[in-house]
């Protein structure tokens, strides 16, 4: 029979659940904080006679720091922004893909110990390194290929970003594939189907889910990566669609607000913190998205 | 049963072959580049890598600059952050697998930490410069603090509001790895066999002393695991450092957790924006020194891991 605990014990117990429950708060109190800061500091933007909501969402120049006449269109930033996701996407969804059907369906045994490290390390690799080898081992291959590119481009800034979430893509989709149940794979086979037949015809549609929720997830990532862009793609807010060109993100632009001396109450400081609510609500929904659609591929399957 | 043709057959068997060479060509393309990052890298920074590097300050000469001040600066954050974030990501994690009740509300708080880490570091970066740096100006200015307790160059010094100071640096770090750690502390309070809780419930244990005599000392390596892949990630963080005003040219080693620093993520940007050839070299050279670190953390990282899964 189970002794009853004794009241002492029972006290302990309730102050436990008391202060670990307190800890999960602080993650509520974080999402919070981060909702009410960016929304007052964005609506205190806002307030500015400079500055009007419909501009920022529409206008297509940003001029916040030159000349006399600033303009808060924030269609340039989100435009430099997706072009770098873009060239990232190009780089690590298919790659980062293929080498996790590599590694779930094909990879012996030996090869998958070797090749999931170097993947860990590639993953664990600063992005302010990243940023550096773009700056100067990738720019200059470009420019020797394409002179006409600039020092500072976007195609650049996207190719070391796409190496960045290269691990990411690969080890949430690997988990997807090798979630797909072998009964799958078993039946493909008896039908008679090859072992290519079954990753692309059967193993790839089952998991499609989990693959589409990590790239998502990925392009997350690449949509507030900073120090790379901040490195290697320029400061110049521009709209366009050449990779070509030199570029200012939305977190670039963070970066060239915060290193500088404008001071704390001036318009362009507080623009950031408009540029960080746009930038926040993007990654938000592209998480939320992503974390919507891995939940039902693993209701299916578990 | 259809039988399918011989010419077919063979056709399948080519592009089941040309299928996993396009295969490991692309496993190998993403493998190189890596191969090419570092081998770029140390070609850089070698020339420049010596105790010099370790133990100058930063320098308007690029031959004398060195990372002391970043390095220690990066001791500091991750000790601040690793002793904020480790208590509070493995109660969260603890709480949410044993006590909180599966329903709407703990699905919930799974999409709420799943946001957060997909938080850009940089908007953390401005919620610590807010409410930590700042806070929300409620105690004056960050140059003209309300509070001020003990001299700003004893080990005691004490501040409201905390300004760009490490202890800032550390915590908005905390924030940024938070959901790493929580992430990984739940997968291992998971790994822990039921029957274990089980025996000891049975024993008349309180669901409490289950959690810290048994769930906690077995998912030990799991917890510590992560806490080392979350405290590498906070070395290489450079971009919420950078807001919250981590200062770009320190010739000091922090005195106190409201001094003014460095990291060696910002000082290895600060040194990689510069146009000069021979400011990339030491950049270069500060990198070795930085994965090197990461290199030892992550080692050690897999070392627990191998270790315990053979047990």
């Amino acid at each position: 029979m189970r002794k009853k605990p004794s009241a002492i014990k029972k006290v302990k117990d309730r102050l436990a659940r008391v202060t670990l429950a307190s800890a999960t708060a602080i993650s509520i109190v974080t999402t919070i904080a981060i909702v009410l800061v960016l929304g007052r500091e964005a609506w205190g933007f806002f307030a500015l006679p400079e500055v009007s909501i419909p501009d920022f969402l529409f206008g297509t120049k940003w001029s916040p720091l030159l000349g006399h006449e600033k303009h808060f269109g924030i269609w340039p930033l989100i435009c430099g922004t997706l072009l770098v996701t873009a060239v990232a996407a190009c780089i690590a969804i298919p790659c980062g893909v293929v080498t996790a059907i590599f590694l779930a369906e094909y990879a012996p045994q030996p090869l998958r110990n070797i090749l999931k490290p170097v993947l860990e390390i590639l993953a664990g690799v600063p992005t302010v390194v990243y940023g550096f080898f773009a700056l100067t081992v990738i720019t200059p291959l470009i420019q020797m290929i394409i002179p006409s590119v600039d020092t500072y481009n976007a195609l650049s800034a996207g190719i070391a970003v796409g190496i960045m979430c290269i691990p990411i893509v690969t080890s949430m989709s690997e988990d997807a594939i090798q979630g797909v149940p072998d009964s799958l794979r078993e039946g493909a086979f008896a039908l008679g189907g090859t072992k290519l037949d079954t990753s692309i015809k059967v193993v790839f549609p089952a998991a499609l889910s989990g693959i589409i929720s990590s790239c998502l997830l990925s392009i997350a990532r690449a949509v507030g990566e900073t120090m790379i862009v901040a490195l290697a793609a320029g400061n110049l807010a521009q709209l366009t669609l050449n990779p070509g060109n030199q570029v200012q993100t939305m977190t670039a632009y963070m970066v060239q607000i915060f290193l500088g001396d404008t001071d704390a109450i001036g318009v362009e400081y507080r623009s950031s913190y408009a540029v960080a609510a746009t930038l926040f609500i993007m990654t938000l929904l592209l998480t939320w998205v992503g974390h919507t659609v891995s939940r039902k591929y693993k209701e299916v399957y578990s | 049963m259809k039988k399918r043709s011989a010419k077919s057959h063979a056709k399948k068997q080519v592009l089941n072959k040309l299928f996993v060479s396009f295969c490991v060509f692309v496993t190998l393309l993403s493998i190189s580049a890596l191969a090419v990052l570092l081998i770029t890298i140390a070609k850089q920074g070698w020339a420049h890598l010596d105790l010099d590097l370790l133990t100058s300050y930063a320098s308007r000469h690029p031959e004398k600059a060195g990372v002391k001040a970043a390095l220690w600066g990066t001791v500091w954050l991750c000790t601040i952050c690793v002793l904020t974030a480790l208590p509070i990501g493995v109660a969260t994690a603890v709480y949410l697998e044993e006590f909180a009740p599966k329903n709407r509300w703990s699905r919930f708080l799974d999409l709420n930490i799943a946001n957060l880490a997909g938080v850009p570091s940089i908007v953390y970066g401005i919620i610590g410069l807010t409410v930590f740096a700042r806070m929300l100006g409620l105690f004056g200015t960050m140059n003209d603090p309300l509070v001020e307790i003990g001299d700003p160059v004893s080990f005691w010094y004490f501040r409201l509001p905390f300004g760009s100071s490490i202890l800032v640096g550390g915590l908005t770090l905390a924030l940024v790895v938070l959901p790493i750690v929580i992430v990984s502390a739940r997968e291992a309070v998971r790994a822990v066999p039921n029957t274990l809780r089980e025996a000891s419930l049975a024993m008349g244990a309180t669901k409490w002393e289950t959690v810290r005599r048994v769930v906690i000392p077995k998912s030990a390596p799991g917890i510590l695991t992560g806490a080392i892949l979350a405290t590498s990630r906070a070395i290489g963080e450079a971009a919420p450092i950078l807001v919250i005003g981590g200062f770009l040219f320190i010739r000091f080693v922090p005195a106190n957790m409201f001094d003014d620093f460095t990291a060696m993520p910002l000082q290895i940007y600060n040194w990689a924006s510069r146009p000069q050839e021979e400011f990339h070299a030491v950049a270069a050279a500060a990198i070795m020194v930085l994965l090197a670190v990461l290199l030892v953390f992550n080692g050690v990282a897999a070392f627990i891991r191998y270790r315990f899964q053979r047990n």
